[in-house]
């Protein structure tokens, strides 16, 4: 949160520099004195994880970018070059395909929590929709890197999801002509994904700069959804108690992330992505990466006309609609307790919304056939229902427990993992 | 125009998952999964294996299928088949065998191969063929699809750099594949030139004899549609068809494991690097994630 500097330049350089440009003043009051509540538990540090998974895939796409080749006849081949022939490219292409996977989990991970403890609520809005944009610049970088390969899913996911804009009235058209680069999927629009799948990350990079700059505005939200009311009671300093926490977790999370790389590499992707693109044959199924399924069950699952509006373009509308809701969660959530902790109702709401989207993730990957389509159509029914109906309900129906009177006084009930004695037992002089 | 179309056609049937649908009205047999000297987090390539699975793919698949990605210097390389530490007696000591380009066995495998390499323009302004060298990828059967094409009855066979990579199970598909091979179901009737294989993917149900459909073209009663589908590559292995120098079985078996133990390594001949850096990456991250925690608990016993 916002708080009084306490940097002291330390040396005669630094002091000029301060009066200059104030840069090292900035980061020691963002990233070392800065005040964070003292309950803040695992969940809380994904957010460094994820600060972590981008800078990872600038570099290692910055390094394949050296190597890649972004012409139709030469990309699947030149993508081979960096597995086969480049120095440790096989490892630089395996930790940014898998990368990418890992910032997706990761991000789901950290909505999810943003939603269970009500981090977007006042007066962390703008703090939100920062993230819900980073989300979407991520969708769009995410499939455009995907078409690189230049394999069979790369071709066809691309067709089919350009395909999309179509749907939407008069200038749906243009839309894909504008998108393709002519009349098909074809070697401009390989060239312009590519070009755009290097802009957006530096992108992403900057609204992650205004999303950190906003949650410093207001200071970290935490599991109880109180705010901090003492400073020196609720609080710690980011650094260390913070650095060291966020650090232990990324490194487990590294160990995940290693082990696919070394140990399962192609385990998320779709064997099809080594079959060279290929117009003339439509592969048996055309499948979209893990993190896309849930959006690719919703769009499938209007198979019926609504009025005037046509099912693809219904589909398409439930898929965007589906992300761009997120936008305006702040405001269809009229519960004024943030943590569905003290939520009971609303917290088992959230917890069935997390498995519809892991059903509509699977029913994603299967055939839109049969039973897959009514349930993904009830799945999708419940999607819109959370955040359409039941928040904006619950709040006016449903009765909160009481909530802690500060952050202290809730650390003080529960021995935090920090604490090898009860917690009880230690902080109590402090009090 | 058509491919305006084409892609058209495909967006929509994408869209309804049509195709998906279609699909899963055929089927193929899940591959026997078999334990593989380079499966799991410590298995390497068996480099006998990879010497007789090249003998195969030289000797039988070449005559069809191309093996583009590779080239004759990485079959000399750290983990390849013909891998030299050092150079065998009788190599003059400037020559540096663990060097693929130098290696003598890599050499004479290029120069005796099969299929020359198409260079030039020389001095004339002409083409010519000349014998390969290490660094010369690997030279396919076909100069072009049209020929290919035109040699196996319509059919393409596909390159095999990383066939194993790109199926379903891959090096298990690609074993049963080659040993799953049978007769003819008697319910169906397929063209000459095509072989039904279980493990293929496809949809016998178009090919059901006649006797066996009723009047709306459905299955008889009784009647099971085979799983699996044609293909138009004859059994390219039997018993006998090579003998090998150290002595393994000539059989089908032991050549398919061995093409694919061969194939794996073709579709991915860093594995043995990628699984040892692996490992020391776990090690050094888990002993890292030790310190960590470690450390993290000591900075925290003063608080709460």
């Amino acid at each position: 949160m916002s708080h009084p500097s306490t940097y002291k330049p330390a040396s005669g350089f630094e002091k000029w520099l301060d009066d200059r440009l104030p840069i090292v003043r900035l980061a020691h009051d963002s990233f070392v004195d800065f005040p964070t509540p003292k309950n803040l538990n695992y969940w809380y540090t994904f957010g460094g994880i994820l600060a972590i998974a981008l800078v990872i895939q600038i570099i290692t796409g910055v390094i394949l970018a050296m190597h890649y080749t972004p012409h139709t006849s030469m990309a699947f081949n030149s993508v081979e070059h960096i597995m086969r022939d480049v120095n440790y490219g096989w490892l630089m292409r395996y930790v940014h395909s898998n990368g990418a996977s890992m910032f997706f989990l990761a991000v789901y991970i950290h909505m999810f929590r943003g939603v269970y403890y009500g981090s977007y609520k006042e007066p962390r809005e703008v703090l939100w929709m920062l993230g819900v944009v980073i989300y979407l610049l991520m969708m769009a970088t995410a499939f455009m890197g995907y078409v690189l390969p230049w394999g069979q899913m790369s071709y066809w996911g691309a067709t089919v999801i350009t395909n999309l804009f179509s749907a939407i009235p008069l200038i749906g058209d243009d839309i894909r002509t504008l998108l393709w680069g002519g009349f098909s999927v074809d070697n401009p629009t390989l060239n312009r994904f590519y070009s755009l799948h290097y802009l957006l990350p530096f992108a992403i990079a900057g609204v992650v700069i205004l999303h950190i700059w906003a949650l410093h505005i207001p200071g970290n939200a935490n599991p109880t959804g109180v705010e901090v009311k003492d400073v020196k009671k609720d609080t710690v300093p980011f650094h260390p108690y913070y650095t060291v926490k966020d650090s232990f977790a990324i490194v487990v999370f590294l160990i995940l992330f290693a082990a696919f790389v070394f140990f399962n590499p192609d385990g998320l992707g779709h064997p099809d992505n080594y079959i060279e693109a290929n117009p003339l044959s439509t592969p048996a199924s055309i499948v979209p990466e893990w993190y896309y399924l849930p959006f690719y069950a919703i769009l499938r699952a209007i198979t019926f006309d609504i009025g005037p509006i046509s099912s693809k373009l219904g589909g398409v509308m439930a898929m965007f609609g589906s992300i761009l809701v997120l936008f305006i969660l702040p405001w269809l959530d009229t519960s004024k307790v943030r943590s569905m902790r003290y939520r009971p109702a609303a917290k088992m709401f959230f917890f069935i919304f997390v498995a519809a989207c892991l059903v509509l993730g699977y029913l994603g990957g299967k055939p839109a056939e049969g039973s897959y389509v009514v349930y993904a159509q009830i799945a999708t029914a419940y999607y819109f229902s959370f955040f359409l109906l039941i928040l904006p309900l619950l709040g006016f129906l449903e009765t909160p427990k009481p909530l802690p009177r500060s952050i202290s006084e809730s650390v003080l009930k529960t021995p935090k993992p920090g604490g090898a004695a009860p917690a009880s037992a230690q902080s109590a002089p402090a009090q | 125009m058509n491919m305006i179309r084409t892609v058209l056609i495909a967006a929509i049937i994408g869209l309804l998952g049509v195709s998906s649908a279609a699909a899963s009205a055929g089927g193929a047999h899940k591959p026997e999964a078999r334990d593989w000297h380079f499966s799991g987090p410590f298995g390497t390539y068996d480099k006998d294996a990879l010497q007789r699975g090249y003998q195969i793919y030289e000797t039988v698949c070449s005559s069809c299928h191309g093996l583009e990605q590779v080239s004759f210097r990485n079959l000399g390389q750290k983990g390849g088949p013909f891998h030299l530490d050092s150079c065998p007696a009788g190599i003059p000591d400037t020559v540096d065998c663990a060097n693929p380009n130098q290696n003598p066995v890599v050499k004479a495998l290029a120069a005796q191969y099969r299929y020359k390499i198409v260079d030039g323009p020389d001095d004339s302004g002409d083409m010519y063929e000349r014998a390969a060298l290490p660094a010369d990828h690997i030279p396919g059967p076909f100069a072009n699809e049209v020929i290919a094409r035109l040699a196996n009855n319509n059919a393409l066979p596909p390159d095999l750099s990383l066939i194993t990579k790109a199926r379903h199970f891959g090096p298990d598909y690609v074993y049963s594949l080659l040993t799953g091979y049978q007769e003819t179901p008697a319910t169906v009737e397929i063209d000459a030139g095509q072989y039904f294989n279980p493990y293929f993917h496809g949809d016998m149900s178009q090919t059901l004899r006649p006797e066996f459909l009723d009047e709306h073209g459905h299955p008889l009663e009784g009647v099971d549609v085979p799983v699996g589908g044609v293909l138009a590559m004859a059994p390219p292995l039997f018993d006998g068809l090579i003998e090998y120098a150290d002595g393994s079985p000539a059989t089908v078996e032991q050549y398919a494991a061995d093409v694919t133990e061969f194939l794996m390594w073709a579709a991915d001949p860093k594995m043995d690097a990628r699984k040892s850096l692996g490992v020391m990456s776990l090690i050094y991250l888990i002993i890292l994630a030790g310190l960590l925690y470690w450390s993290y608990r000591k900075v925290w016993s003063d608080q709460h």
